[in-house]
């Protein structure tokens, strides 16, 4: 591959973080290790904001969402790590099974 | 030329470090390989031309989030055991998910022509997202104080340890 970047190689690079997240949170068990993969896959989505803004010639709109995703991501971090002390405080583990006794 | 040795360059060290982060079975491993995934996808927001949000992404990600996450990682003890850190079940179901989306989504990127990058001019983006910030999307933007406010209150409150005044305790 040579020549000047296209927007498909950003979106190749956005798909394959993507995928990588959504492994992570279909796979794990660790309600930390979830969090994690949710992280990877706004990082991904940002990549393609940030990619379409560019190729899309010089406005500021995409930039706009990638900056309203990046706070709305660390409003979820934190909520979803208090969520998750708390967890660990009433059961002594953050194994997401677990957690289903909550209900009662 | 130099922008496409660049972009493989961070573009490895954002896969390669996204990888472990999702693969490793330690969720300390985890929790450190997401510096390097997001130092790698900043870098690649500087490509893009958007130097303000890779800025941000460095604030925000590397110095909030990923300390919290450490934090989380630290304060949930015992969680540098494997078997308890990171218990992966239904890797199999998991991978064929991940598997049928990404030929999916790899199908469509690979049938459409895209455009080459226009010439890449370094300007400053701080001038024109304020004014987007107040102009256009002044009511987005409170709503989003308004969102930061109740999840920073929220956080506290849930985080809080029970005081002995309150009859939850179990």
């Amino acid at each position: 591959m040579t020549g000047p970047l296209t927007l498909g190689d950003f979106l190749a690079l956005g798909l394959i973080v993507f995928l990588l997240g959504l492994y992570c949170v279909l796979a794990r068990r660790n309600a930390i290790g979830i969090l994690i993969g949710v992280e990877l896959i706004l990082n991904a989505a940002n990549i393609n904001y940030l990619a379409f803004a560019f190729f899309g010639g010089g406005r500021y709109d995409g930039q706009v969402f990638a900056i309203f995703v990046i706070m709305l991501a660390a409003a979820e971090a934190v909520i979803g790590l208090a969520i998750i002390l708390a967890i660990y405080r009433q059961l002594r583990t953050i194994d997401v099974g677990a957690a289903a006794t909550l209900r009662n | 030329m130099l922008m496409r040795s660049l972009f493989y360059l961070f573009a490895a060290m954002t896969i390669g470090s996204a990888a472990i982060a999702a693969f490793s079975r330690n969720i300390v491993h985890s929790a450190f390989a997401l510096l390097g995934a997001f130092a790698g996808v900043a870098a690649i927001y500087t490509l893009l031309g958007a130097d303000f949000v890779a800025m941000t992404q460095v604030f925000v990600y590397i110095g909030g989030i990923l300390v919290l996450t450490l934090f989380a990682v630290m304060l949930t003890q015992g969680i540098a055991d494997v078997t308890v850190s990171n218990r992966a079940v239904g890797r199999a179901p998991a991978l064929a998910v991940t598997i049928a989306v990404g030929t999916a989504m790899a199908a469509a990127i690979a049938r459409s022509p895209w455009p080459a990058a226009p010439a890449y001019v370094p300007a400053p983006t701080t001038y024109g997202i304020g004014n987007a910030f107040l102009g256009p999307y002044a009511l987005p933007f409170e709503v989003a104080s308004i969102v930061l406010l109740a999840a920073l209150i929220g956080a506290v409150v849930i985080a809080r340890p029970a005081s002995s005044g309150e009859e939850d305790t179990p």
